[in-house]
This record gives structure tokens, C-alpha cells and sequence, in this order.
């Protein structure tokens, strides 16, 4: 349990070598600022990190003030009776008996819950929508083994019914992958949940990139079956290391260029390539990958391979069999994102337990809980209260406040974003849900949710619900 | 492993004495499904496999195995209303499938209870978590007739499928258009011919083995439900699907009709309240998944009750087999958006019991009824409640699954070298 992937950071920080395409003279803010400390370095060939950058604002915010609620950080701590400042977007104040501004809108909250925003590191919102039609099925690029170069945000649908439902029940951030027919499934892509006509008005500023990949039977299923490669397991990891060798070489031809025309030297850039800039992202860290795998051997073979060419892995998702291997989740470093009791569908997932989560986090490992439903997000507080109660009644001691950082600030940091969201802290961003009961109970539901600040949803007020366009004069329009 | 088989198989050997007993839980809040509602610090006591008494302040007969309910609830066990437990053990390996036949020349002739596997290991997962009987169903294979559905207990022993042939299942969804050729008119106009063959069962069928649809088997086999004598369950989910089968039932009165699906029943509740069909229905569901359930909404099943209609909850949006276990909190959901407790707990208990005709034997703690009850450590629909005792027919059923025996195994990390002997 060494670093929960929180090595990374935010992207914005630590994108340097993938950094600006400074040739390119319509270059944004950023670009310029990485790249205008040398002069000579404008004649020199970089890749954009950021060719789709969010356009992301936050809603217009006032001064809340949420009062007497117990609130749980998200970190550990759980205060009674606590008021809740938010000023600008951001929280900024937690105590008791806080004064209330002048101006601001307070919130009478005794009796209820705060927890921060629900995070969900693993939903196909927007590329597997409501309503499920031929159309709308964008979440698999299943024509080759390695689609690295895909980027799921090219896919997301801004007007997926799903993202409403989501937020009512509490979800603020939320991680959008490719599905996991392929090796390499693509780009996730992190968002805000907020609406939004484009996608890129949804995405999270900054956030990390993240590379989806599969193992065990998916895609040996899906290419087996059309007798190609990979048809089995042994296939698969021949497939990722023939990959990552071809990434290792993309990167130091890069790393040559680079060094000779630094050095002044007349040099050509290498060509371009969508999938190797993806893979190499990865060697670079900037990219987090985030890896569907079920069994706990095949996870093992995996950690090996990432210390063969020199990667992290952030977190398996599913991980059914992560309570089999929490030593060595947490020797690596590595996360589990994993579901409270879904198994039994394929023989990958046929030893899953109850107590999954709560075993792997008693070992020593960072584990959380993950969606990969539509319906699943909307209520991962429940999801994380039976996996709680099971591991409990096996005789785990983990408190309620430590819980519920499965649904908040791990998934935060697996994705590099916990700087910004995923907890209660002074200066993070006012990602706030008050909940109308504890939120382990069954009949809790999300009474107000606040996305930077901003009041997103409120069940006491209709007009504070969102309705995407698809749902606009349609039967059953804002039902939830 | 082997310890668990050898445990069932002791449980199976004795099973026949244990009937003599007598077993008194007590000091819990029952819930009765009856007129008696809830009762606080009261005690069931079941004899012979039956319950005998059920109230507060009873005398605990002598000899009797007295269980400590210790303050937490005492209910009726619950009735899944709609799965496939022993029917699938890993649903993408057709190997452990029963469910569909595709390539069958078969219909409403196949029955479930020929495939049921009385040991499948995700029956023991329900069980531990409250349910004590449930509906078996078939999928739909090559027709829109999907075959006869039966009924058992989650005892996991041989036996434990009490009743065969209790209902037709008919896909009138997407699904069941597919199936009958591209359309939901084909899906109708299959149904009608079906019928047809069936009410004229055998005279039909004395010159030739086909009729309009249905082989002589299939036909024969259609004939109850054709009759009323069988409840045919109609998948559907579109309200205006639904419409149609009202109507459909007021051409044919004799049909026993009920809906599984049901996503937008809320919105002609009346009409089904009316016609008196109930609904199955999973509370969970509540995204415009399809053009046809853009209605879907957490809070139908409170206006399903408001209306009058009888409902009982499934879990279809988890699955049929390994996530059943989920009823309560599929339940629960209602709750939470609008419906009453004792109309959510019902619907996982006697309104399932009295779909399928056992409204008089299961779902509820009365004298009379068989002794199928759990003891939880909480709120039964509550997400952190769990059964501390289940009871079927009076006995005390295993807690031990083979999940429960992996995470045993794993409680502590143990080497390479010694962990398999660890059992």
C-alpha cells in the first residue's frame, strides 16, 4: 500500500516530455507557457497533449452554508453536528458553529449526512447510453486487438439520460472507459457531471489521460473467434509485451529526436502514431492505466509485466479475485476497482465473494468500489454499505468513515484528480452530496448535490433537476 | 469442497427425523403478512415442518429447539418470483446453461425442472441471504412459447423442486418480436395460432402431427394455459404491449394472465388494477433503456400499489441466477421512492407465493403455513441487514456456501505452499 498511483499527479503538473506541439502558433495558454523558455524550441516537432482541452466552467456559485450535518470526510474522519462553508466553488470552512455570512444561502442540515461526491472510476455513460441501440453501441473499437489510439471521449454521447440519473444519486466525477473487448480498449476520459453540449464542456480541466486494458476472456473471446490472436490468455500477454516493445522503441526515437534537436542538430521528427503516443504515455507516466482483470494470477502475470517495461498499473477493475492477492496489490502499488457482489457470469468471475473489498482493503491494499452500470452509479453508497456489512460480519474492523472512501477519495486518487475532489478539505473543490439519511442505509437518497460549488440537483426543487435533450417531450420526462 | 458435500449429504440423511421437531424462535419483530401485522418481542413456533403458533407472550412447548432471535426481525422467507437458480452455475458457459433452446424443434413442451441442478452452488448464495422458495423460468429459444416454469426450495437438496408445470412464460418483449420473426404483429400473430392450436388439441392433431405453429407435443403441452387452467406469464414492457394484453384477455376471459417486465405498468396501473393482472416487476430499472420502457421510473411500483395492482419484485436488472440474493435490495429501492414497507415486503413474499397458487402455504407467518422463515440481524430490506437463521419446512439451513468458505480460506493471506490445504 505504497502510493495508491497518487504518484502521478494531475496531468497538468507533470506533462512534460509528452509536452506542447510549440510549432503550432494557435497553441493555447499552457502550450506556449511549457514551451516558451527556449527560444530554439520552437522550431522543434512535439505532441499536443491536449488537443481536446476542456471547456470545462464551473456553474455559477454563491456563498452556502450547510449547517449541523454529520459530515464524512472522505479521508477517514467522520464530525458530528458540523457546518460546511463554501465559498467560490471551493469549501472554505469546516467546523462547528461557523458564522453565516451575510449573503449567504444556508442550508439547515441537522439530522443529515455530507459525504463528497460520489467518484466512479469505471462507467460507459456516453458510450453505452440510454437508450441501448445499434447506434449508441460505441464502447467497443473491436476490429483489431490494440485500439490504443481510440479515445472514449470521441464517443461519449453529452446527452446519455444516465448522466441525470447518476447525479441523483450522488455522482460529481466520473471515469468513461472503452469496453474491454480489446488488449488496448483506448483512452477514459475523466468528467465532470455536469450537462453539457459538447463533451468537452464535461471534461474534468486537466485530469489525467488513462489507457484502458482487458484480460482473460474477453478478448480471447472476441478474437479467438474470428481465429486470430490473442485466442487465449498466453495470447493476451504476447499481445500487450509485443505492444509495449513497439512503445518502447516509438518512445526513444522520440527521446533521440528530441536530444539531437536540442542539441542543434538537423534532424527529421518521427512519424506520428496515434496508438504509440498513447503507449507511450504510459512509459512516460502520464497515462494511467487502468486494467479490467478478474482472476488474481492473471493480475500477478500483469504487475510483472508492467515492472518488465517500467509502468504502473493504477488499478484492475473487476478485480473479483483481488481479496486472493492484497500483498501483492499492495507491493505494487496497484488499486482494485471492484463491484460489492456482481460474479458468476463467466468462469473468470466465479470466485467472487461478498467480502471482496473489505478483504482487500483489511490486506493492506487500496481498494474501492466501482459501477460499470448505469444502473450500478446510481447508487454506489449502497454498494460500498454491503460490501461494508460483509466484511464486518467476518469479523473486519473498518469503521463507516473509512468506507466511504471507497466511493470517494480512492477512486480519486486512482484516477490522479484526489488534489482536487474526492474528499472534505479546505480549498478542494465543493463537491458535496447531503444525503437525506445515512448513506449506508437503503432509504438515503441524495437530497441536494453540489458540483464546484454550484447547486446541481435538489429533490425538493424541480427545477433543479437536469433533463438531457433525449428525454425532452418524451413519456416518462424527468422521472427518475 | 468435499465438506460441503458431505455436510448436504448429512443434511439430506437426517432430514426425515428433523421432521418430528419442534422449534420456537423467539424474542424478535415478526412480520406477519397477515391481519396480525407486526408483532414486537414476538415468537413463531413451527412443529412438523408447519407453523403452528405465531404471537407474543406464547408458552414454548416443552422440548422444543428454542432459537434467540436477540431482538432483531422474524419474517416469512422470501419468493423470488422469477429466476433461473440451478438452471446456469457461469452464464457464458453453455455448458452449465439449461435456460433456451435455440436450435430446439421444441417450445412449450420443454420444462425447466429437466434441467434444474438441485446442487447449483448459487442457490446456497440465495438462500443465506433469505430466499426460501423461488420461481424457475425458462429464456426464450427458437419461440416465443419459452417453456413451463416450476417452483422449489433453496434447501439445495435433492427434492427441492416441489411443484412442475405451474406456468407458460410467452415473450411478448423486443425479444419475443425478434424471436417470432421481426415484429411485435408476428409476436401476436404466433401467440393467436398458438392458441388456436392448442384449444383444438388433440382433435387437430388426430390426421396430422402439426398445427398452424405448434407440433402435437408443443400443443399438448399448451393446452392448460390455453385453458386457464396454467397462468401464462407474458414478458412484456411497453405500456401500449401491455394495453393489448388486456384486451387480449378480454377476448379470451379464461386466461390466467400475468406480466413480468412491466417497466411501464405504472402508467396504466388502473386499467391493470381493473383487469386484475398482476405485475413482476424490478424496482431497479429506471433508465429509457429502449424505446420501449422510456417510462421506467423508481417510483412505479408505489403507483402499481396505489392502484390496487398486485405486484411482486424480481431482480431482473441484476441477474437470474447469481444476484437474486439481491430481492431485498431490489425492494428497498421502492421504498426509498414512494412505496410502504409492508406492500415492498409483500412483494418479495406472499404476492409471489400467491401468483403461482401457494398464497395459502408460503409468504406468510400464520398457523398453517409451512415453517420457511428468517431470522435477520436488522431491517430485512435494509443493505447492511443480513439472516442470521434461515428455516425451510421448519429446518435450519446451512450458512456455509462456497463463497462463504472462500472467504474463510483468504481471511488471512497465507503461503503459496500451504494456503490449498487450508479448508
Amino acid at each position: 500500500m505504497k502510493h495508491y498511483g497518487l504518484y502521478l499527479g494531475l496531468a497538468s503538473v507533470l506533462a512534460l516530455t509528452l509536452a506542447a506541439c510549440a510549432d503550432d502558433a494557435s497553441g493555447d495558454g499552457d502550450r506556449e507557457a511549457r514551451s516558451g523558455n527556449d527560444q530554439d524550441d520552437s522550431e522543434i516537432v512535439r505532441v499536443d497533449p491536449n488537443p481536446y482541452p476542456s471547456t470545462y466552467t464551473p456553474p455559477p456559485s454563491g456563498l452556502t452554508l450547510i449547517r449541523g450535518a454529520t459530515v464524512f470526510d472522505g479521508v477517514g474522519g467522520e464530525f458530528q453536528n458540523t457546518d460546511l462553508l463554501i465559498r467560490d466553488g471551493v469549501i472554505a470552512e469546516i467546523g462547528e458553529g461557523l458564522e453565516a455570512p451575510d449573503d449567504a444561502q444556508v442550508v439547515d442540515a441537522e439530522g443529515r449526512f455530507i459525504t463528497p461526491g460520489v467518484v466512479d472510476i469505471h462507467s460507459h455513460l456516453g458510450v453505452y447510453p440510454s437508450p441501448s441501440t445499434n447506434a449508441h453501441s460505441d464502447g467497443n473499437e473491436a476490429t483489431d486487438p490494440v485500439t490504443a489510439e481510440v479515445w472514449a471521449e470521441h464517443s461519449v454521447w453529452p446527452q446519455d439520460p444516465g448522466f441525470d440519473a447518476a447525479l441523483i444519486g450522488g455522482v460529481t466525477t466520473l471515469h468513461i472507459l472503452p469496453g474491454s473487448a480489446n488488449l488496448f480498449g483506448g483512452r477514459g476520459v475523466t468528467l465532470r457531471n455536469v450537462p453539457g453540449r459538447t463533451v468537452q464542456s464535461m471534461k474534468f480541466p486537466d485530469a489525467p489521460y488513462t489507457v484502458k486494458m482487458a484480460c482473460g476472456e474477453n478478448p480471447a473471446r472476441v478474437y479467438g473467434g474470428r481465429g486470430r490472436s490473442p485466442a487465449t490468455d498466453m495470447g493476451n500477454m504476447a499481445g500487450y509485451r509485443s505492444s509495449w516493445i513497439e512503445a518502447s522503441r516509438y518512445r526513444d526515437s522520440w527521446h533521440d529526436y528530441w536530444e539531437q534537436a536540442e542539441d542543434g542538430e538537423d534532424v527529421d521528427p518521427p512519424n506520428r502514431d496515434l496508438e504509440l503516443d498513447t503507449l507511450m504515455g504510459v512509459l512516460e507516466g502520464e497515462i494511467l492505466v487502468q486494467m479490467h482483470c478478474y482472476r488474481a494470477d492473471q493480475m500477478a502475470q500483469v504487475l510483472d509485466m508492467a515492472d518488465e517495461f517500467g509502468y504502473q498499473v493504477s488499478a484492475f477493475h473487476h478485480g473479483v479475485e483481488a481479496y486472493k492477492i492484497p500483498d501483492l496489490l499492495a507491493e505494487a502499488g496497484t488499486c482494485a476497482a471492484v463491484w460489492a457482489d456482481w460474479g458468476g457470469f463467466k468462469m473468470e468471475a466465479y470466485d467472487s465473494i461478498r467480502e471482496n473489498l473489505a478483504l482487500t482493503h483489511a490486506g493492506g491494499a487500496c481498494a474501492m468500489i466501482h459501477s460499470d452500470s448505469e444502473l450500478g452509479i446510481q447508487r454506489l453508497n449502497q454498494e460500498v454499505a454491503k460490501a461494508l456489512a460483509d466484511g464486518r460480519r467476518m469479523g473486519l474492523d473498518i469503521s463507516d468513515a473509512d468506507a466511504i472512501a471507497w466511493f470517494t477519495s480512492r477512486p480519486a486518487q486512482a484516477l490522479g484528480i484526489f488534489e482536487e475532489t474526492g474528499s472534505i478539505e479546505t480549498g478542494k473543490r465543493a463537491d458535496i452530496v447531503l444525503w437525506s439519511d445515512h448513506p449506508f442505509s437503503s432509504y438515503a437518497t441524495a437530497d441536494q448535490v453540489f458540483i464546484d460549488g454550484a447547486l446541481m440537483y435538489d429533490a425538493e426543487d424541480e427545477t433543479r433537476r437536469t433533463v438531457r435533450d433525449f428525454m425532452l417531450g418524451q413519456p416518462g420526462e424527468g422521472d427518475n | 469442497m468435499k465438506r460441503l458435500l458431505t455436510a448436504i449429504a448429512v443434511a439430506a440423511i437426517t432430514s426425515l427425523p428433523a421432521l418430528a421437531q419442534t422449534v420456537a424462535v423467539t424474542n424478535g419483530r415478526v412480520v406477519t403478512n397477515t391481519d396480525g401485522g407486526v408483532l414486537n418481542n414476538g415468537t413463531v413456533i413451527i412443529r412438523d415442518g408447519d407453523i403452528v403458533a405465531v404471537g407474543t407472550g406464547l408458552d414454548l412447548p416443552q422440548g422444543a429447539e428454542v432459537i434467540d432471535a436477540n431482538g432483531g426481525w422474524i419474517t416469512p422467507g422470501l419468493f423470488h418470483p422469477a429466476t433461473q437458480l440451478g438452471l446456469i452455475e457461469v452464464g457464458a458457459e453453455s455448458s452449465t446453461r439449461d435456460t433456451a433452446a435455440d436450435e430446439s424443434v421444441f417450445n412449450a413442451t420443454l420444462r425447466v425442472s429437466d434441467g434444474f441442478n438441485y446442487e447449483g452452488s448459487h442457490i446456497d448464495e440465495s438462500r443465506i441471504d433469505g430466499i426460501t422458495r423461488f420461481a424457475l423460468y425458462p429464456s426464450t429459444g427458437s419461440s416465443i412459447l419459452a417453456g413451463r416454469g416450476a417452483l422449489a426450495d433453496s434447501s439445495g437438496e435433492a427434492g427441492s423442486l416441489f411443484a412442475d408445470d405451474q406456468f407458460m412464460l410467452v415473450d411478448l418483449s423486443r425479444s419475443g418480436a425478434r424471436t417470432a420473426g421481426g415484429s411485435k404483429p408476428a409476436a401476436w400473430a404466433y401467440l393467436r395460432a398458438a392458441l388456436n392450436d392448442a384449444r383444438t388439441y388433440p382433435g387437430r392433431y388426430m390426421s396430422s402431427q402439426t398445427g398452424i405453429v405448434l407440433n402435437r407435443a408443443d400443443a399438448q403441452a399448451f393446452e392448460a394455459a390455453a385453458r386457464g387452467e396454467m397462468p401464462i406469464i407474458f414478458a412484456m414492457d411497453d405500456n401500449a404491449d401491455i394495453l393489448r394484453l388486456i384486451a387480449f384477455k378480454e377476448e379470451n376471459p379464461g386466461l390466467r394472465v400475468v406480466i413480468m417486465g412491466g417497466a411501464e405498468a405504472h402508467t396504466v396501473a388502473q386499467e391493470l388494477a381493473n383487469a386484475d393482472i398482476p405485475v413482476i416487476l424490478d424496482p431497479m430499472r429506471n433508465l429509457p433503456d429502449s424505446f420501449d420502457v422510456l417510462s421506467s421510473s423508481m417510483e412505479a411500483a408505489g403507483l402499481l400499489f396505489d392502484a390496487g395492482v398486485d405486484v411482486a419484485f424480481s431482480t431482473a436488472a441484476s441477474d437470474s441466477y447469481f444476484n437474486t440474493r439481491l430481492l431485498t435490495q431490489h425492494a428497498a429501492i421502492s421504498v426509498a421512492h414512494g412505496a410502504d414497507w409492508a406492500d415492498a415486503f409483500r412483494a418479495v413474499t406472499l404476492t409471489p407465493a400467491e401468483i403461482y397458487g401457494y398464497g395459502d402455504r408460503f409468504g406468510a407467518l400464520a398457523p398453517g403455513y409451512a415453517g420457511d422463515l428468517v431470522v435477520w440481524d436488522g431491517d430485512p430490506l435494509e443493505v447492511m441487514s443480513a439472516p442470521t437463521h434461515v428455516f425451510i419446512e421448519g429446518e435450519a439451513q446451512s450458512m456455509e456456501t462456497r463463497q462463504t468458505r472462500l472467504a474463510q480460506r483468504y481471511a488471512e493471506i497465507r503461503s503459496d505452499a500451504e494456503y490449498a490445504y487450508h479448508h
